[in-house]
């Protein structure tokens, strides 16, 4: 196992320049002049505009670009924003607090999405299962930035339950409402996957033979049914971690977060590469370990499953 | 150094009339009457703003974020009352014959916040950094009137001094412009002419950082916190006429406005300068007495590019005003903004000095179905418009709230006209910038200004002088250059603005762009605050502000 | 678990493993066993020999039509397709001649739901805008089926090199902002002058796949291993045929509980596009669309929000319904007898 995690670990330096080399040129290939935009429609002068683009390289072909890019990376230098800032501060600054809102998220869908899928996989068709289905599809047809905002202005403002927006340090219980609104989607998808995985396996023989030992219904459930029931929900939400480890653009928005989430959309709309390239490849290297610690988790959900 | 007050309120709402006696009707000097007496004037109040675009460098900002800062800890020659008249700051006189030469004298003993002395060199010296090509400032433009701005801001120019700039005496310095220039002195209470200390140029990156300035606020220690907060602490050293009223203010960081609004609802931000789309309905009841909505200077136009094919010649003169009379704009602005905006009769602004509500010409910009269409039949007369072509109207739609009117506008010109009409959304700001400035659009675009200064010029040079800097339609009437610069020449302000309003009665012949309406500022205060005056840039008076 | 690195996972040698890792118990147990007259077993046993051997999917099919969850959910998705191509059988009124004069007026004879703040008709607006966002919502879905599926399923069966790369490539697709990625899609001479519903289906297909493509993979591993699958390919069936006919369906389950939920969630992706200048032109309409034009009225007038979001949930309901039905005719372990 031990091999088994440092070969994927070793797996990501390809996977990082590959990825970088990709977003890089994905930002060099939206349309737009990040330089022009910059006068905000005020007209700049000449010298200026040149000075801009050179500063930011800007006026070198792709591959100059990516070297120079590179070069810089190899002194863990990350480049400079468009507002001249460092991009690594800028991230520095940002993550944590998508990272706090990101756990929040997903012990949120985790334990309100397992128990509620549970519950509805053992009770199907009856009054609990209806009722969650509805309200998943509620969570699935209103877009984040309609739930988020009535919610906001609902939980915020009139009943004046929690603060309407997060303070800048973004304390634990500030984030509580952002967290639920950014994992209600993947509520609905956890309790649909632990609602079908239960269902599946209530029927399962090794179910039968457990209660046919006389173990307890919660035994039964807990032990047997869960454990097996597991793996989709796992899989799901080793995914869904990176997801919301590159930061919520509507929610953020929404509730003011500091968080990674604007930092991406801003730099994207603006054609900021270095920001882009930063922030990507760092979400490359959260999927890659999410991706090993459910595969790790599946060997110890399931025994058939085992690394080498 | 004299004006007339030739705009009141003009009729706008009572809601504007009654904003604006709040706050003293009209000089800041004495303002001490209105409803801001009496309030608490040490605690510190919270204001909304957006992330800076750079460091905060005079010549270096320009966007509302970032100037909002600049404007209260730094101080130019002149600041602007509430009304955007100029009262003298740290000058104590600008004084010119032919409005080329001016001789500018400041006051003595006056310091920035860290006690160093603002003398003749402290203007001379910022304004030929921000100049220099090799500072590569975003305001450098600003000082092409200058008398050797040329030299100093070619390509690759090493040479960092204008000659049209020279030292006096500590408190005297001269200015020569490359021509005359009759609102030369409205400018000097922009951003890009504030002065800079000293110690500025040994790095300028960290000052940006952390600057000293002169204004009646400097920034706190530690003071700005990125994306989060710009802490600001009154300038005790800070002499002029906007003195801080407060304990300080605190400028939160929104990207959002939607969640702005909610922080004012609940009473945990004190100043909101800007109602989002989702508030515009709401935003009297939600804040019963505790709201704004004034005229600033700044407007919305289309544009309608020169280049165009079918927009050449007679015919094309005859669709741009087929299509403006085609526009129902009062219904617009009743509809997708809830009234919070007023029809455009001019290219300007009703905020500023010079401002003619009635100019001859201007009923081209009067809604009539009938009178529309039976032009653009003329014109089709002329040279038919191409079968099945669509009129399109370009806009970045990333930022909130172009996409809806320009769909009503096309919807009004579709259903006027008998054409196809409708909005071509662009995803990014820098895309919509790249085509607008390589000349690549195929129909209309969303267009707007927002005065960097008070001046009727401000809206008409920079946009329609032939080859001017933000002239996007590429328009070129000789007539019209003539005109303008006979008004730069003028020696007076006012008959500046005289010549600049005829200037416009060929515009609303030409039509370049198509004026819309003007804009207005929607503000709203917490239960915290008094009243909260706004100046004539739609930028809250913060130093004004009193707590409760 | 150091000890068991050095067994590879190859499925042959994974039929004895199972025995010794204990899902069987090995206890011995005495039991009392009934004649086969006593019990029911017979008439559930009973094999038709004259029959035709029954394939997976004829058997499913012949559940599912007696199931009435299927059968409901099945005429809910007949409706909406129909009313996606023949929308004007169900609205006269022009969803697109809209004026002013109308806008955000309340429900009056001729137009049940009342006007957008466009002045449009919400109740054209919503049957003409089925079209589209039902083909956004079924065709991404069956374009992330079937590239995640065969991605994950590969990547699932054979591990090693392949898992490998399919794994890591799946991780970088995962990392990429959908933004910037329609930016480009966007951008590409085949779409830049022709924008149109298609343009959304392959942005959200690039960026969708990765979630199903994991999905599969997790689900194919549970299965690989398993008793059923050893046995087949003891019975000669090829390793690939093994994963067709054996890990593929009994994978199916949580495939299909995502997969109906995504379809909801990418007609609602598609108003963000749309939103952002990056998805359906000005022209073509959707619920999609109308639910985030509808935002900033949701205050005054939410009904213009909640029709499209309705016509959305009833759409997705259908799909879940149907998923799961489907679901429970393939599950051997759920038939019910």
């Amino acid at each position: 196992m031990l091999m088994f995690t440092l070969r994927r670990f070793l797996q990501l330096i390809p996977v990082f320049f590959g990825a970088t080399l990709l977003v890089y040129f994905l930002v060099f290939a939206t349309p737009g002049d990040p330089i022009a935009a910059l006068s905000g429609g005020k007209p700049m002068a000449p010298a200026v505009e040149a000075a801009l683009r050179a500063q930011y390289n800007l006026d070198q072909p792709f591959w100059v670009q990516y070297g120079l890019y590179l070069k810089n990376l190899v002194t863990l230098n990350l480049g400079q924003t468009f507002s001249g800032q460092e991009v690594s501060a800028v991230i520095a600054r940002a993550y944590p607090v998508t990272a706090r809102l990101a756990i929040m998220a997903l012990a949120f869908e985790t334990v309100f999405g397992v128990l509620f899928g549970v519950i509805a996989g053992l009770r199907k068709g009856k009054l609990f299962d209806s009722t969650v289905l509805v309200a998943s599809l509620v969570v699935i047809a209103i877009p984040t930035f309609v739930l988020g905002f009535v919610l906001q202005l609902v939980v915020g403002v009139q009943l004046g339950w929690a603060k309407p927006t997060v303070s800048g340090s973004a304390p634990w219980n500030e984030l509580i409402l952002p967290a639920v609104v950014l994992g209600l989607v993947s509520l609905a998808y956890v309790i649909r996957l632990t609602r079908a995985s239960i269902s599946e396996n209530m029927n399962a023989d090794y179910v039968r033979t457990a209660t046919a030992k006389g173990l307890s219904r919660r035994r039964v459930v807990v032990v047997h049914i869960l454990r097996n029931s597991l793996i989709p929900v796992i899989t799901f939400l080793g995914a869904d971690l990176g997801a919301l480890m590159g930061g919520a653009i509507v929610t953020e928005g929404i509730f003011n977060v500091p968080g990674i989430g604007n930092l991406l959309y801003k730099a994207i709309l603006t054609g900021e590469s270095a920001t882009v390239v930063a922030v990507v490849s760092i979400l490359v290297v959260v999927f890659v370990v999410a991706n090993l610690v459910v595969d790790l988790l599946y060997a110890v959900l399931d025994p058939r499953i085992r690394y080498v | 150094m004299r004006f007339t007050r030739t705009y009141k309120a003009l009729g706008v709402a009572a809601v504007l009339a009654l904003s604006l006696s709040a706050c003293g009707g009209g000089s800041s000097n004495d303002s001490t009457d209105g409803s801001n007496a009496g309030g608490d004037t040490t605690k510190v109040i919270t204001a909304n703003t957006t992330e800076p675009g750079n460091g905060l460098l005079p010549a270096n900002t320009n966007e509302v974020g970032g100037g909002r800062v600049m404007d209260l800890i730094f101080s130019g020659l002149v600041s602007y009352d509430a009304d955007g008249a100029i009262v003298n700051e740290l000058a104590e006189s600008i004084e010119t014959k032919d409005s080329q030469n001016y001789t500018i004298k400041l006051k003595s003993g006056e310091t920035f916040s860290d006690g160093s002395a603002i003398t003749a060199a402290s203007f001379v010296d910022a304004w030929n950094f921000g100049a220099a090509a090799k500072n590569a400032q975003l305001n450098s433009y600003f000082f092409e009137s200058i008398k050797g701005y040329d030299k100093v801001s070619a390509e690759g120019s090493t040479e960092d001094k204008m000659e049209g700039l020279k030292v006096v005496d500590d408190t005297t310095f001269t200015v020569e412009l490359a021509q005359p220039e009759s609102d030369f002195q409205l400018r000097l209470g922009y951003t890009a002419f504030y002065p800079l200390p000293a110690t500025a140029y040994d790095n300028t990156k960290s000052f940006g950082e952390n600057p000293v300035g002169n204004g009646p606020y400097k920034l706190a220690a530690d003071g700005w916190k990125h994306e989060i907060s710009i802490t600001l602490v009154p300038n005790e050293k800070y002499n002029g006429p906007r003195k801080a009223k407060n304990g300080g203010v605190t400028f939160k960081i929104f990207n959002n406005m939607d969640s702005a609004y909610t922080e004012v609802q609940s009473n945990n931000l004190d100043i909101l300068d800007q109602v989002p789309p989702s508030g515009l309905q709401n935003f009297k009841t939600d804040f019963d007495g505790r709201n704004v909505n004034q005229p600033y200077a700044g407007n919305a136009t289309m544009t309608i590019p020169s280049y165009l094919p079918e927009f050449q010649g007679e015919a094309g003169q005859m669709r741009r005003q087929a299509i403006s009379m085609a526009i129902d704009r009062q219904q617009i602005i009743d509809k997708i903004f809830y009234g919070n905006k007023k029809v455009a009769a001019d290219f300007t602004s009703p905020v500023l000095d010079g401002y003619n509500a009635s100019l001859p010409g201007a009923d081209v910009l009067k809604f009539d179905a009938a009178k529309a269409k039976a032009m653009w039949e003329k014109a089709d007369a002329i040279s038919p418009w191409p079968a099945g072509k669509v009129f399109t109207i370009s806009s970045n739609i990333d930022g909130a709230g172009n996409k809806e009117y320009i769909t009503a506008m096309a919807n009004q010109i579709s259903t006027n006209l008998g054409i196809k009409a409708e909005l071509n959304p662009i995803a990014t700001f820098k895309e919509m910038r790249a085509l607008v400035n390589s000349k690549k659009l195929t129909g209309a675009s969303r267009a707007g200004w927002q005065a960097d200064y008070p001046s009727l010029y401000n809206f008409l040079g920079p946009l329609y002088g032939t080859g001017a800097g933000s002239n996007d339609g590429n328009y070129s009437n000789p007539a019209f250059d003539a005109k303008l610069k006979e008004g730069l020449s003028a020696t007076s302000v006012e008959a500046g603005n005289k010549l600049f309003n005829e200037s416009q009665e060929i515009l609303l012949k030409d039509l370049p762009v198509v004026p819309l309406w003007y804009q207005a500022v929607q503000g709203v205060w917490s239960e915290n605050v008094n009243t909260v005056p706004f100046g004539w840039n739609g930028v809250p008076l913060y130093y004004e502000v009193t707590a409760k | 678990m150091s000890e068991n690195l050095s067994n590879k996972n190859e499925p042959s040698n994974l039929g004895s493993k199972s025995l010794r890792l204990g899902k069987t118990s090995t206890r011995v147990i005495e039991h009392y066993v009934a004649p086969l007259e006593e019990t029911p077993l017979a008439a559930v046993d009973k094999v038709e020999e004259g029959g035709a051997p029954l394939s997976l999917w004829a058997e499913a099919w012949r559940n599912l039509r007696k199931q009435p969850l299927f059968i409901i959910s099945a005429l809910l998705i007949v409706l909406v397709v129909v009313v996606a191509i023949f929308p004007q059988w169900f609205a006269s009124v022009s969803p697109t001649s809209c004026t002013l004069n109308d806008s955000a007026e309340g429900p009056r004879p001729g137009h049940p739901l009342g006007f957008t703040l466009q002045g449009c008709d919400v109740y054209a607006r919503m049957i003409h805008g089925t079209r589209a966002s039902l083909t956004v919502g079924i065709f991404t879905t069956i374009g992330v089926l079937i590239i995640g599926g065969i991605m994950g399923a590969l990547a699932g069966y054979y591990g090693g090199w392949l898992d490998n790369i399919l794994a890591r490539l799946t991780d970088v697709f995962f990392a990429l902002p959908l933004i910037l990625g329609a930016i480009i899609i966007n951008q590409l001479p085949l779409f830049r002058d022709n924008k149109s519903v298609w343009t959304v289906v392959i942005a959200l297909v690039t960026f969708g796949w990765p979630q199903i493509a994991r999905i599969t993979r997790g689900a194919v591993i549970e299965n690989r291993s398993s008793d059923y699958v050893t046995a087949s390919k003891a019975l000669g069936l090829s390793p690939f045929g093994a994963l067709v006919k054996h890990v593929l369906p009994n994978s199916l389950a949580p495939i299909i509980v995502v997969a109906s939920i995504s379809l909801g969630t990418f007609i609602v992706a598609e108003a963000t596009l749309s939103f952002l200048g990056l998805g359906l032109p000005p022209g073509v309409m959707s619920w999609g669309n109308d639910i985030s034009d509808a935002q900033p009225q949701v205050r005054n007038n939410p009904a213009v929000l909640l029709w499209p979001a309705a016509a959305l949930s009833v759409t997705v309901l259908s799909f879940i319904m149907l998923g799961d039905a489907l679901r429970d005719a393939l599950d051997p372990k759920a038939r019910k007898r």
